[in-house]
């Protein structure tokens, strides 16, 4: 997993709510039985035309949003089903991190599995962060996510929450299983005391 | 000495934490794993570049259920895509040991539908799967819930997952369902009462006279749709129905380990006095039919009931979020949802492709014709469903009336394989989510039960089946 420490880059604003993991990745994408490439089927209903060619008037498709790193969109961000595909589209094709008002639970704890920083942020703050952006797209944001900290340019800065276990996994690129290897022997312990 | 009194999820989750560190999630027993051909390859190969083997192959168990085709067709002539996924699963399986219900045997099918069938479902104990319905198994009184790709191969590994122990969330559903009203019509109105995202942290449990009156089909009718009103997973605590349903199932304790296990899950129902986080009440007698209208599962409304107009709602965002309903769905502000054409019928997903849902369905199809024009499908669960169906006739009830009558499968649930609505088309459907394009790009659906599909058959629209009852 690639460790996430600080980035300071652009954001792309998604204006909607209930963003669900359909959205994100329609199941036709899903017939690959790698993880890799997920990226072009990203919000591909939204993304591409009928005949598949771009469709002009997404917001990633517009070229000030081209190289960014953040995605800006509304409350209960994920929802629906366990696809980690999902994520994986969205770190394929170039996000680091997401800022909503919430996410759907398993979609949380997807993207903290693969880097990809999910920041809960309240919804007045999210809703300034999008008109920011949408007004320039050139405004560059810094993730701290040691300091728990997102700061815009004029040096306004938003704290946010995320669980202490898993900041160090991110910070330092582990994922759980070495630490649930560790803990092989306590694992047997449990199967032997409940007789499993 | 008393004890404090505990929620049925609360005695589950202490029975299964194996360690819990200070500042880290605990670590948490896994008792039954179940994967499919979708979300399993990445996690066997994660294994495989780290030198693992399966933990407990005893308790991992896999089926196909959502690429693969549902028509009568030999593989040569499958997509190459679903062909790869499920020899990939096959060689896995092999590979590392794990029982596989294979398309080619007899207990293929939904895996939500099949764990349960074959008895690996237990009161008190804990299952996952990479499919966020996993939450149907909750109606026996099991902690679970979908987990995403990585974990399953931690699961794999460890037999183990780290998790936050959740809040607890209690829906009592109080009174007697009139007729033409079922377990369907219970989840879509909590749905639509407490939101897509109002279960988001809890785990919810079901209570109340009018659940413990539903069968088993019913009780996991609706425990497969917490996650569809915003909850991990979903409980309702075992009982006789419960037991009676288990007993003699392939996987189900038998002999001396039965009685001790029984007498066991007796003991799982909340205390007397028990806490939850949150509570919420509905009253069963004042359900009536229920269809959704929008593209997310709490976008429902009675059949009685109208298209939500936008100065009913105060929230700008859902006031964004009917807007865009509207225009994806082609509905107007305050229309009334009966007599709302439908070009497609979809009977089946693991929310209602049981040998009771299809029973209902075909009680309502027996003996009249699909409406012209429109496209009728049952998709039954899983190869038992099938076969008990066919046992009983059902199959000549629905093709008489011009149903397909389709292999086990997940099928137009999600539109993975060639079961796919066009743009633009309707569908009465009886699966779980009304997501955008969720059932073929640009293809529209109206959730509701399968009493109420089966009558947008016959009429060609939406009507209230309590009026051909
Ligand atoms: S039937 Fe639908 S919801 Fe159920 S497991 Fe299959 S795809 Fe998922």
């Amino acid at each position: 997993m690639k460790p996430f420490t600080t980035i300071y880059a652009t954001a792309a604003p998604l204006r909607a709510e209930n963003v669900d993991t359909d959205q994100i990745i329609p199941a036709r994408y899903l017939t690959a039985v790698t993880r890799d490439g997920m990226g072009k089927g990203l919000f591909a209903a939204w993304r591409y035309l009928p005949d598949g060619r771009p469709n002009p008037e997404f917001v990633l498709n517009l070229p000030q949003y081209a190289h960014a790193e953040i995605l800006i969109s509304g409350k209960n961000f994920g929802s629906g089903s366990s696809r980690e595909h999902a994520v994986w589209a969205l770190t394929d094709y170039g996000f680091r991190a997401v800022i909503a008002p919430n996410f759907a639970d398993i979609f949380y704890n997807n993207a903290l599995k693969n880097g990809l920083l999910p920041i809960p942020l309240s919804e007045s703050t999210v809703n300034m962060l999008m008109d920011m952006v949408e007004e320039d797209p050139s405004v560059r944001i810094r993730i701290d996510l040691p300091g728990q900290t997102v700061t815009l340019p004029d040096g306004q800065q938003y704290a946010f929450q995320i669980d202490p276990y898993r900041k160090q996994c991110l910070i330092q690129g582990l994922d759980d299983l070495g630490y649930l290897l560790a803990n092989l022997d306590a694992i047997q312990a449990y199967e032997r005391a409940w007789g499993k | 000495m008393t004890s404090t009194p505990k929620t049925l999820f609360e005695k589950v989750w202490e029975a299964h934490v194996v360690k819990q560190d200070e500042g880290a999630p605990a670590i948490l027993y896994i008792d039954a794993h179940l994967i499919h051909e979708v979300t399993s390859p990445q996690a066997f190969n994660m294994l495989r570049e780290r030198g693992l083997r399966v933990r407990r192959p005893d308790r991992t168990f896999a089926t196909m259920d959502h690429a693969i085709p549902t028509r009568p067709e030999p593989p040569e002539k499958w997509p190459k895509d679903a062909r790869l996924q499920v020899d990939t699963l096959r060689r896995n399986c092999e590979e590392f040991g794990v029982t596989l219900w294979d398309i080619e045997g007899p207990t293929q099918g939904i895996v939500h539908v099949v764990g349960p069938e074959m008895g690996i479902t237990h009161p008190g104990s804990t299952i996952v799967c990479g499919d966020s319905h996993t939450s149907t198994h909750g109606a026996f009184g099991a902690l679970a819930f979908g987990i995403g790709t990585s974990e399953v191969g931690h699961v794999l590994a460890t037999q183990t997952l780290l998790q936050h122990k959740p809040k607890t969330f209690a829906i009592n559903v109080e009174g007697e369902l009139g007729p033409g009203v079922t377990a369907k019509d219970i989840i879509l109105a909590i749905i639509a009462k407490n939101g897509v995202a109002g279960g988001r942290g809890y785990v919810f449990e079901y209570r109340g006279s009018a659940i413990q009156k539903l069968d088993m089909a019913g009780r996991m009718t609706i425990c497969n749709m917490s996650i569809e009103g915003g909850a991990r997973a979903g409980m309702i605590a075992p009982d006789e129905t419960t037991f009676a349903w288990l007993k003699g199932r392939p996987y189900a304790p038998s002999g001396d380990a039965w009685d001790k296990a029984v007498a066991y899950w007796r003991t799982l129902a909340t205390d007397e006095g028990a806490m939850f986080d949150k509570e919420l009440t509905i009253t069963a007698d004042e359900l009536v039919p229920m269809v959704t209208y929008g593209v997310n599962p709490g976008q429902g409304v009675p059949i009685t009931g109208r298209v939500p107009t936008l100065d009913a709602l105060e929230d700008p965002g859902q006031r964004r979020d009917l807007l865009a309903a509207l225009e994806y769905m082609g509905l107007k502000e305050g229309q009334p949802m009966e007599g709302q054409p439908i070009d497609i019928v979809f009977i089946g997903s693991c929310t209602n492709s049981r040998i009771e849902d299809l029973r209902m369905a075909a009680q309502v199809v027996k003996g009249r014709k699909v409406a012209d024009g429109v496209q009728a499908l049952v998709v039954p669960g899983s190869k038992n469903v099938k076969a008990q169906a066919e046992a009983e006739g059902l199959d000549r009830i629905f093709m008489e009336a011009g149903f397909e009558w389709r292999n086990a499968g997940c099928s137009m649930c999600l539109a993975m394989n060639d079961d796919k609505a066009g743009p633009g088309q309707y569908v009465a459907s009886t699966s779980n989510r009304n997501f955008r394009g969720r059932q073929g790009p640009g293809a529209r659906t109206f959730l509701m039960s399968p009493l109420m599909a089966a009558a947008a058959a016959i009429h060609g629209r939406i009507i209230d089946v309590r009026d051909i009852l």
